[in-house]
């Protein structure tokens, strides 16, 4: 029997050799973050800098609004960047956020195909382009997974007084952005999208900006710490120093120049300092 | 006892729940062949795992050299070698797998490689060293697992049928071989066989396993010609096996009443009343029925035979005395004397062929 | 049709230049399947030899679970390992989540019901009175398992293949317990998947590639090793 001890102890020394070189500790700091923002590719510019500064190994884990909120009030983040904010505001009412603070904001867009067969191309109110869509029973494709789009486009057709779930001509995809505009391009269909992401990807989409500018498509995104006094095992200083690191001048202003040499503009407008109220106006 | 190579006392061996083997008392001496005999589901591999130490009785004791094995089993089964029923090479060389053994004891190569070739020359298959052993004949593999068995030059050897698998020529040719090679090394040896010619062939004694029991230790000739029971006796080869009542009892020469008729036999010691009569088909001669008998033997019976079995160079043919009585005559003696169904001959055996094996006293 | 055409040539350039930290993620993806196979082997030998050669109440259930392990989804596998790894779950102070030693854990409990059935199955093809000669012969414990393992070492070999194609080639525990992240939890299949979600197809059509030509290179190493031992 021997051996077999043998071998089962090689086998526990691998995994503790493992679970050794995985203890960072102090210095790591997990945030949670959508896809949608990840895509944009803003992220990568600003965590190395973030890194630099702070001596911080930020863990970028993108998933949809839903799950980041989920993590954050399970105590699993140390730092939220998200644009759901109604859901965000819930947690920080009980107490599981904290430090909340503005970052900036794009806009969301409702794009489709060029030739735009439901024929609302110029329209100024979203809730009427949905509703148009609806009566031409265009295909239109949703988010499905709960995420900050996907909450926005869902109360865009409450105000509309219309359920399209169910129905033929709405699908919803239960995936990332890049995905449901992939998908929405393939099918000819309509779909919402936060500008970002479809700037970066529109290359290889068919598709086309149709109805924007309506306040309603506001986009707009919090920064906010996870609560240390909530959680064991929250990295309360690496959360501070990162929300602290969002609305500071520097990286404000990178965020107002991100994207302008790919897109011709930036994908964003930076907001920190501002009232939610001022955004209004755009 | 002390003097035993290997000896078992009181084992037991239980398999699920049932006992498969029971052996109060065996000794296996030094410089001996002994050869177990018994049908097949006897229990002879399983005492032959037993005392190669390969299996643990459920019960009892192993002793090597008069002393206990255990705690000492794997230092003691490198002084002793195994070959079984099937080669069982590994898919290598043919002389790697004859040097295994060798190796496993931390022999160096180059004289792992020597003594290997030597034994393999000595049974003959010192040309196929190099071959895979897949590509061997039944009996070249077996050749090949005598040799890695030799190579060891263990102190005790034991084989569990080993040449059952074979076809008869090569199994006539490597029982011959293998006899001179233990005539000349001495190596006890135990030698597990169904077969009753090798028994007598290789075996100084023979010992008869019969339901997981042994029923007879002795040397070959007093285990054949004078079995202990009626089993023990079906199992070695006594066909003719008749009840017998004693009706007299003179100067060592008792005679028996069976079946209306008298026959005399050679007894040592008391007679019991109701025996039962063992002859050996060898020992019955048969004669045209008035021809002069050139035998001096006492018992003479005429009869009619009943049946005649062909078998290879010989025939079993049983006569009907009044009872059953088998005799085996060769082919050419079946042709000249005209023994057919229904021919009537005169069968004849000494009174010192005749073996008694008491009966309890019937009705 | 120009989308896939203008990805492959793309994809090639890649190959050659190896943008998009090509090479790196290629081989975190050979360490940590590596190391999941290496870990499943010790796992496969131990419980399969025990499997195979013992006699044990409840053998046939143990039999039982091992080929259900072996149909496992990898995702649910993923899912309970990550359940229990994050902070708030109970191993949560082991720091272990999105790290690529929570990716061995998790690719571990996918390849080692693979191993040890494949282990099981080859230990058992072998006569059961080749164990008796072995001992006989004068092995220890050691050097039989040795030789019997040496002995089966083609099905061992394809166990291990196997293991390592279910470990290297799944993507839904790597993405829950890795997060996907750049440099450090980042693999073959989970890079793709994110190439993909950005639109570029080109990168993920690379990666792909070299996903393959790695399942293939180590099924060729079997094929190679049967096909001599058959000829010998």
């Amino acid at each position: 029997m021997t051996w077999r001890r043998i071998a089962i102890v090689v086998a526990l020394a691998g995994l503790l050799a493992l679970v050794a070189t995985a203890c960072g500790g102090g210095k790591e700091m997990i945030l949670a973050t959508t896809t949608s923002t990840q895509d944009t590719g803003l992220l990568d510019e600003l965590v190395p800098k973030f890194k630099e500064e702070t001596g911080y190994n930020v863990k970028v884990i993108a998933v949809g609004s839903g799950e980041a909120l989920s993590m954050a009030d399970r105590g699993d983040a140390d730092a939220v960047l998200a644009h759901a904010p109604s859901s965000e505001q819930a947690l920080v009412d009980k107490g599981s956020l904290i430090n909340r603070q503005l970052v900036m904001h794009n806009d969301f867009v409702i794009v489709g195909p060029a030739n735009d067969p439901a024929g609302i191309k110029g329209m100024e109110s979203a809730v009427e382009a949905l509703t148009t869509i609806a009566d031409q029973k265009a295909p239109f494709i949703s988010r499905g997974d709960d995420s900050g789009t996907d909450k926005l486009e869902k109360s865009l057709w409450k105000k509309a007084g219309l359920d399209p779930q169910g129905q033929g001509w709405y699908e919803e995809s239960g995936q990332g952005m890049g995905a449901t505009l992939q998908i929405t391009s393939q099918r000819g269909a309509y779909t919402i999208s936060d500008r970002g992401t479809y700037l970066a990807q529109s290359s290889n989409l068919d598709l086309e900006v149709l109805v924007e500018g309506d306040p309603v498509l506001l986009n707009i995104y919090h920064v906010m710490q996870v609560n240390p006094e909530q959680f064991d095992r929250v990295n309360g200083k690496a959360g501070q120093a990162f929300v602290e690191f969002m609305v500071s001048k520097e990286t404000q202003d990178i965020i107002s120049k991100f994207g302008v040499d790919k897109y011709g503009r930036p994908l964003f407008i930076a907001d920190a300092g501002k009232s939610e109220s001022e955004l209004g106006l755009q | 006892m002390s003097e035993a190579k290997l000896s078992l006392r009181d084992v037991w061996v239980r398999r699920r729940g049932s006992d498969i083997l029971q052996v109060p008392h065996l000794d296996v001496l030094p410089g001996e062949v002994l050869a177990i005999i018994g049908p097949n589901g006897a229990g002879k591999t399983t005492l032959l795992m037993v005392l190669g130490l390969l299996e643990r009785p459920f019960q009892g004791e192993v002793l090597f050299e008069g002393e206990g094995v255990r705690g000492r089993e794997l230092s003691l089964r490198r002084r002793m070698a195994v070959v079984f029923q099937e080669a069982l090479l590994l898919r290598r060389s043919v002389l790697d797998n004859v040097g295994l053994g060798l190796g496993l004891r931390g022999v160096p190569r180059r004289q792992r490689q020597e003594r290997a070739l030597h034994w393999m020359e000595r049974f003959g298959v010192a040309h196929v060293a190099r071959r895979g052993s897949r590509n061997l004949s039944g009996g070249e593999a077996q050749r090949a697992s005598l040799a890695r068995a030799f190579a060891l030059e263990p102190e005790v050897l034991l084989l569990d049928e080993p040449f059952s698998g074979l076809d008869q020529p090569t199994r006539e040719a490597l029982l011959e071989e293998l006899a001179g090679v233990l005539a000349e090394t001495g190596l006890t040896t135990v030698f597990v066989t169904h077969d009753r010619d090798e028994a007598v062939r290789l075996g100084h004694r023979v010992a008869v396993l019969l339901g997981g029991r042994l029923r007879q230790v002795g040397p070959a000739a007093d285990v054949f010609a004078a079995p202990v029971d009626e089993e023990v006796a079906a199992f070695v080869g006594v066909e003719t096996m008749v009840p017998a009542h004693a009706v007299g009892d003179a100067g060592g020469l008792a005679r028996l009443e069976v079946a209306g008729r008298v026959i005399e036999a050679v007894v040592k010691g008391p007679l019991a009343p109701d025996v039962l009569v063992c002859l050996r088909p060898e020992d019955v001669v048969l004669a045209p029925p008035d021809g002069v008998m050139s035998s001096s033997a006492r018992n003479r019976l005429p009869g009619v035979i009943t049946r005649v079995v062909p078998l290879g160079a010989q025939a079993r043919v049983t006569v009907d005395c009044g009872f059953p009585l088998v005799a085996v005559v060769t082919r050419r003696s079946l042709e000249e004397l005209g023994l057919v169904e229904g021919a009537q001959v005169m069968a004849s055996f000494k009174a010192s062929a005749v073996h008694l094996i008491p009966r309890p006293t019937a009705s | 049709m120009d989308l896939i055409w203008d990805g492959i040539r793309e994809a090639f350039r890649i190959l050659g230049t190896g943008d998009y930290s090509l090479w790196e993620i290629t081989l975190r993806s050979l360490f940590i399947s590596g190391s999941a196979v290496a870990i499943s082997l010790f796992i496969g030998i131990a419980v399969g030899s025990l499997l195979a050669f013992n006699e044990f109440p409840g053998r046939n259930l143990a039999f039982t679970a091992v080929n259900t392990g072996m149909g496992l989804p990898p995702v649910v596998v993923g899912l309970m390992v990550a359940i229990l790894l994050w902070r708030s779950g109970p191993l949560g102070q082991l720091n272990l989540i999105y790290t690529p030693a929570a990716m061995i854990i998790a690719q571990t409990i996918i390849a080692a019901p693979i191993v040890t059935g494949f282990t099981a199955a080859a230990l058992r093809s072998l006569s059961p009175r080749l164990r008796s000669q072995l001992y006989a012969l004068g092995a220890s414990r050691l050097q039989m398992l040795w030789l019997v393992l040496w002995e089966a070492k083609l099905p061992l070999l394809a166990a291990v293949m196997a293991g390592f194609g279910g470990a290297v080639s799944e993507i839904g525990a790597s993405m829950m317990v890795g997060g996907n992240l750049a440099g450090q939890t980042r693999v073959l299949t989970t890079a793709v998947v994110l190439q993909v979600s950005r639109g570029e197809f080109a990168p993920a059509i690379a990666l792909s590639l070299v996903l393959l030509a790695l399942i293939f290179a180590v099924n060729l190493i079997l094929t190679t090793v049967q096909q001599q031992e058959q000829r010998s």
